[in-house]
């Protein structure tokens, strides 16, 4: 069968002011007719800009295509001229984009864009009037699971949810009967839920159809059921290419092996840490509801809504919940960072909601918080010294004879190179930020951490890193740690005890394998069904059910 | 092992403002405006001794001549030396810019960081506040002032200031809103660290940027709106004179000696130049978003 | 909509009381009376003056009934033009500025949108360099100085254009609604750039790309209309500019305007005058701002949406 799609030994550099970046350098693949070929691999792997380049969709400059070729049906993709590349766009190869809440121009009707393809076909033939269009755009709508889509058309795209809006996208990529679609991280931007629903939709069109898919995504569990033959991309280079069972079963590539490892998966079996005695924190019936003053109405959302918990010393509690769920103003609210309407939180054996602020400053030393973003994260304008000097001078643990050593101990604590102590925080990467914030946080020697989504912003072996890391700092540390993430399966590998929340509220709670063995609420069982699982052949089986 | 020398052996980083520098310096531009800037900076505060002539000195007999050898820029109606009058004019203008300048900055970033700070309720008062400022007619109450209390310098560098700093305020505003809910000022706050110190150590520095930039963009317009007034005569009264008093006098006699038009409308169109593109310059240099690469 | 904008007025009138409240204690605070300059005039005529216009009243007095009369409408006579009404002289000068201001406004638009739009196309490239550095000559080459350079050039060198005067020769409005527009066109250049830039970069114009559409479409139906958000926005600051703009675009040209009664009966401390055209501006740049707030709510379907479901 001749191929679809036939890239051969694609270059694409981007010349910035920092020199040259071999963005993807001698990368070739195929796709045939009706297959779905999955591009892997972290960030900067060049897996999108291979893509985009064959659209010609890269911003040029900084970014030049210096070699290859990209035959698609005989013609060469990387070689062809604008008005020749218009047919290809949208016609015979569509795409769809990663965040579906940007993707859509905010300022027209969702229906005028599902029809710009039609109308303004560049062929003049296969141009179709508005009302034809129309009612092609409201059919494939309805195919896409859009309700009440007749009347959605004239809706906008900030009337969509999230989900909703990857529907829409998909129906405007399907529009013109493409022969090819490339989905650059379709699910990464949704929740899990979510994410099952668009991904087995994808597949069930892409079976309708017969149309053959590029599937870009960093998440090997992602593509596991919909792929037939995947390609591992690192630093704009090739690493390994195979059918799907062939990379997960039996691969030789040494960075697809740590990729592959680096998916937690079940859980670190280990003693229970949690000790006996009273619990440290305690918090009872909280509420937490925050004041909206930007719209012309005050509103109140009800972010946390009589939420009681315990967390015993020693232990991991893992708390998950989709976005919105008020997973981590509860954390916040733990740590009285946000003021709390109701209820109590008792952190060994003292109301903290009763402290005036002042009263509270020698309790924050024996509790801290890492956070999600480790850009954000981090004041950006202070060195790796300053951010770890400040807590310990400011509680008295260090002085100004011995900081430079305690900051210098905190480094090798979580793996930073001493050498980088007067460097700042732009001048690493995203895991070392996280290990710094990390430094931070157990600067002060706390009891109780929280970690708010601390790996979610990582790359998937950076992650393992890091979660080994802060195991690793439980342990040392005898730590007590609240895990928030939306990511059940790094919950499920390194909590102890699981709660889950949904609207502001408790669904259900339970040591971690009990809870996902025997999941109660209909909510948790739909939650661990959309999971992804890192197994081609049980994922199959899970998507065709 | 002694902590000096571990710290020979690190590494040093490039902070931001080191990185913003390097930036600016590849920006000509904005390098020729600095320069620029500086030099007329040193003529104003040396201008009563290296003046080539004395403020008020008239040569009658000579009236207005063109550029010469000895006026480098002619000489006016009454015979005085331009070069030495556009001198002290730009001692004025600038002045102008600076302290107005001063006076917005200082209320507008007060009340900015006072709104996005405190947040909530006080601050969408304050800011409605700001909204109805903004709709009033400010220019029209400036020339106001200055007819009713009669053209008073002081009064000039207050009217103004009081106009410009609503800009900054909104600018403050909107910057330390941002940063209050960025995660590293939260982390400081997890930490214990008071109030003050999450100010001076997380949140000022962190605004300098944007307040740097608008404030370069500020003198500009300041000197503008002064050269504006002076020229309607309702600015600086002579026998004290500015740039925009000098343009308004050259253009009564324009068609006959153009150079008393000419030349302190460049000399206020250049340090105008200067200004927008070291702020332009600064701009680029100081926006994050450009900080990564 | 309706309500919207209804409920924007209401919120306009304390702001205008201000501004009368203010203008008229400033003006009622000045040293020396409006009859002080002329010295010969007798303590007798001087009296039956002040009491003609009310002057010998207690300030409140005179506030309350001037306060009463604004809402009537009327402004009062004017103190240097006996027999005239400040609406008289309004009026009078108004079309003329209206006219200026209208082409000063098209000439700002026109230039400054088309040159904004063709720098932000292609980004660091001599078609952005050259617009963008005449945008800067613009913003650094006020009105004031223009105005007579132009004249100095195209009046009495080329001899081109007539200087002066309003309607009476063809071609006596070029060189003013070039003056009074120039600074505007750079500034909305350099906003629409700005704004073009930002929208470009977003994802939405990515995917209109790879839909298949032409780079007119993406540029005229995706980019333009969040494009020129920040333009819009400033049409309102940019019509108070334009007010204050007429003033020196008016004395330079001696076009009989709004904006030169102004500065005239400034000079003159013709107070009623002063008073009069303050709270007419003062309405004018109000209710533009509301405008140009409407044209920008109108433009984002969000906002839109917003407005519609509180009215």
């Amino acid at each position: 069968m001749a191929a679809l799609l036939d890239v051969k030994n694609l270059k694409v550099h981007f010349h910035t002011r920092n020199g040259l970046v071999k963005a993807v350098d001698d990368v070739s693949f195929s796709v045939n007719p009706g297959e779905t070929l999955a591009i892997v691999g972290e960030s900067g792997s060049g897996k999108s800009v291979t893509c985009y380049s064959l659209l010609d969709l890269l911003p040029k400059p900084p970014a030049k295509i210096e070699g290859g070729t990209a035959m698609f049906d005989g013609e060469d993709l990387l070689t062809c001229n604008k008005d020749r590349m218009r047919h290809f766009r949208g016609n015979d190869i569509a795409m769809i984009f990663q965040d579906p809440m940007t993707s859509l121009n905010p300022n027209l009707t969702v229906g005028e864009q599902l029809i710009e393809p039609l109308i303004y076909h560049p062929d003049k033939e296969r141009r179709q009037d508005r009302a034809t269009a129309k009612l092609r755009a409201i059919e494939l709508l309805n195919e896409v699971g859009i309700v009440d889509s007749e009347r959605r058309f004239d809706s906008y795209p900030h009337e969509f949810s999230g989900g909703m809006r990857q529907r829409v996208m998909i129906a405007m990529a399907l529009i013109n009967e493409p022969r090819l679609l490339i989905c650059d991280e379709p699910t990464t931007a949704l929740d899990v839920t979510i994410q099952a629903q668009i991904l087995e939709l994808i597949k069930k069109l892409q079976q309708s159809r017969d149309v053959a898919v590029i599937f870009i995504s960093h998440d090997l569990g992602v593509v596991a059921g919909i792929a037939d033959k995947i390609l591992v991309m690192c630093n704009g280079v090739a690493m390994e290419s195979g059918t799907t069972d062939n990379i997960f079963y039996k691969t030789k590539d040494d960075y697809t092996k740590r990729l592959l490892s680096a998916i937690p998966e079940g859980a670190k079996t280990m003693k229970n840490r949690a000790q006996a005695g009273s619990p440290l924190v305690e918090a009872k019936n909280i509420r937490t509801w925050f004041k909206d003053f930007s719209g012309s109405k005050t509103i109140t959302v009800k972010a946390v809504d009589d939420m009681s918990l315990t967390i015993k010393r020693g232990e991991i509690l893992g708390l998950v919940g989709e976005s919105g769920s008020g997973k981590s103003t509860l954390g916040r609210s733990i740590l009285q960072l946000v003021p709390t309407q109701e209820g109590t939180v008792t952190f060994d054996g003292t109301d903290l909601t009763s402290l005036s602020p002042k009263q509270m400053v020698p309790w924050r030393r024996r509790m801290q918080m890492i956070f999600q973003d480790p850009y954000a994260s981090l004041n950006p304008r202070m060195t790796v010294f300053e951010t770890l000097a400040e807590p310990l001078l400011y509680h008295g643990i260090a002085n100004k004879h011995n900081v430079t050593e305690q900051v210098q101990a905190l480094m090798d604590d979580v793996g930073l190179a001493r050498a980088h102590m007067r460097k700042y925080p732009h001048e690493f990467s995203g895991g070392q930020r996280q290990r710094i914030a990390i430094g931070r946080a157990i600067a002060t020697k706390p009891e109780l951490i929280i970690a708010d989504e601390p790996v979610s912003a990582l790359d998937v072996t950076i992650q393992a890193q890091i979660l080994d890391l802060i195991l690793n700092l439980v342990e040392r540390h005898n730590l007590t740690m609240m895990f928030i993430s939306h990511d059940l399966s790094v919950v499920r590998y390194i909590s102890d005890r699981v709660m889950v929340m949904h609207h502001g509220v408790l669904v259900e709670q339970g040591n971690t394998e009990t809870l996902w063995a025997k999941p109660k609420k209909a909510y948790t069982k739909n939650l661990l069904k959309a999971i992804p699982l890192a197994d081609p052949k049980s994922e199959r089986t899970r998507l065709s059910n | 092992m002694n902590s000096n020398s571990i710290d020979a052996t690190a590494e040093k980083g490039t902070s931001l403002w080191e990185d913003a520098w390097i930036k600016l310096r590849k920006n000509r531009l904005a390098l020729i405006g600095l320069g620029l800037l500086i030099f007329l900076c040193v003529v104003s505060l040396l201008t009563p001794w290296i003046a080539p002539y004395g403020y008020e000195e008239q040569d009658l007999l000579m009236g207005a001549t063109p550029p010469s050898a000895e006026h480098w820029l002619g000489t006016d109606i009454f015979g005085r030396d331009m070069l030495t009058r556009i001198m002290w004019g730009g001692r004025v203008s600038l002045m102008v810019g600076f302290i107005a300048t001063a006076v917005a900055l200082a209320i507008g970033v007060i009340y900015g960081a006072v709104a996005g700070y405190v947040g909530g309720r006080v601050d969408a008062v304050m800011m409605r506040l700001v909204d109805i400022l903004y709709a009033l007619p400010f220019m029209i109450f400036i020339i106001l002032l200055m007819v009713v209390f009669g053209r008073n310098l002081l009064l000039l560098f207050f009217a103004i200031g009081a106009v410009e700093w609503l800009t900054m305020a909104r600018i403050v505003r909107g910057q330390v809103m941002s940063l209050r809910k960025q995660e590293f000022v939260e982390a400081a706050h997890s930490l214990g660290l008071s109030q003050w110190i999450i100010i001076r150590r997380h949140i000022i520095p962190n605004t300098l940027g944007p307040v740097i930039v608008y404030t370069t963009l500020t003198i500009p317009s300041v000197m503008l709106l002064e050269a504006f007034l002076s020229f309607l005569g309702l600015g600086i009264q002579p026998p004290q004179s500015s740039w925009g008093l000098l343009i308004n006098y050259g253009v009564e006699t324009m068609e006959e000696y153009p150079w008393l038009l000419i030349f302190p409308g460049i000399a206020l169109s250049l340090t105008l130049f200067a200004l927008n593109f070291l702020g332009d310059g600064l701009r680029d240099a100081l926006d994050p978003r450009t900080a990564k690469d | 909509m309706f309500r919207f904008a209804l409920g924007r007025l209401l919120q306009a009138i304390p702001v205008l009381l201000v501004v009368i409240t203010m203008t008229f204690m400033l003006v009622h605070s000045a040293p020396g009376g409006p009859f002080s300059a002329d010295k010969a005039v007798p303590a007798e005529v001087l009296e039956a003056l002040e009491a003609q216009y009310n002057l010998d009243q207690p300030l409140w007095q005179q506030y309350i009934s001037y306060l009463g009369d604004v809402v009537q409408g009327d402004m009062g006579p004017s103190f240097k033009y006996p027999g005239r009404s400040v609406n008289e002289l309004i009026y009078s000068g108004l079309g003329t500025t209206a006219e200026l201001g209208f082409y000063a406004m098209l000439v700002a638009i026109f230039i400054g949108v088309i040159a904004g739009v063709t720098a932000s196309m292609r980004p660091n490239t001599m078609q952005d360099y050259v617009p963008m550095t005449a945008a800067m000559i613009g913003i650094c080459m006020p009105s004031f100085l223009l105005g007579p350079l132009l004249v100095l050039v195209f009046g009495i060198h080329l001899e081109w254009l007539p200087v002066s005067g309003w309607n009476q020769i063809p071609g006596d409005k070029i060189l003013p609604a070039i003056t009074l527009g120039t600074g505007y066109a750079a500034y909305i250049a350099r906003l629409s750039r700005g704004g073009m830039l930002e929208v470009l970069s977003q994802d939405y114009i990515r995917t209109a790309r790879a839909k298949g559409l032409s780079e007119f479409l993406i540029i005229g139906k995706h980019a333009l209309r969040g494009g020129l958000i920040p333009v819009v926005a400033f049409l309102g600051p940019a019509f108070a500019g334009l007010l204050g703009g007429s003033f020196v675009v008016e004395t330079i040209y001696q076009i009989p305007g709004l904006g030169r009664f102004y500065v005239q009966a400034a000079f003159n401390r013709d107070y009623t005058m002063i008073l009069g055209t303050t709270v007419f501006f003062a309405t004018l740049i109000i209710l533009f701002n509301l405008l140009s707030d409407m044209l920008a709510v109108w433009l984002n379907p969000k906002l839109r949406q917003q407005v519609r479901g509180e009215g």
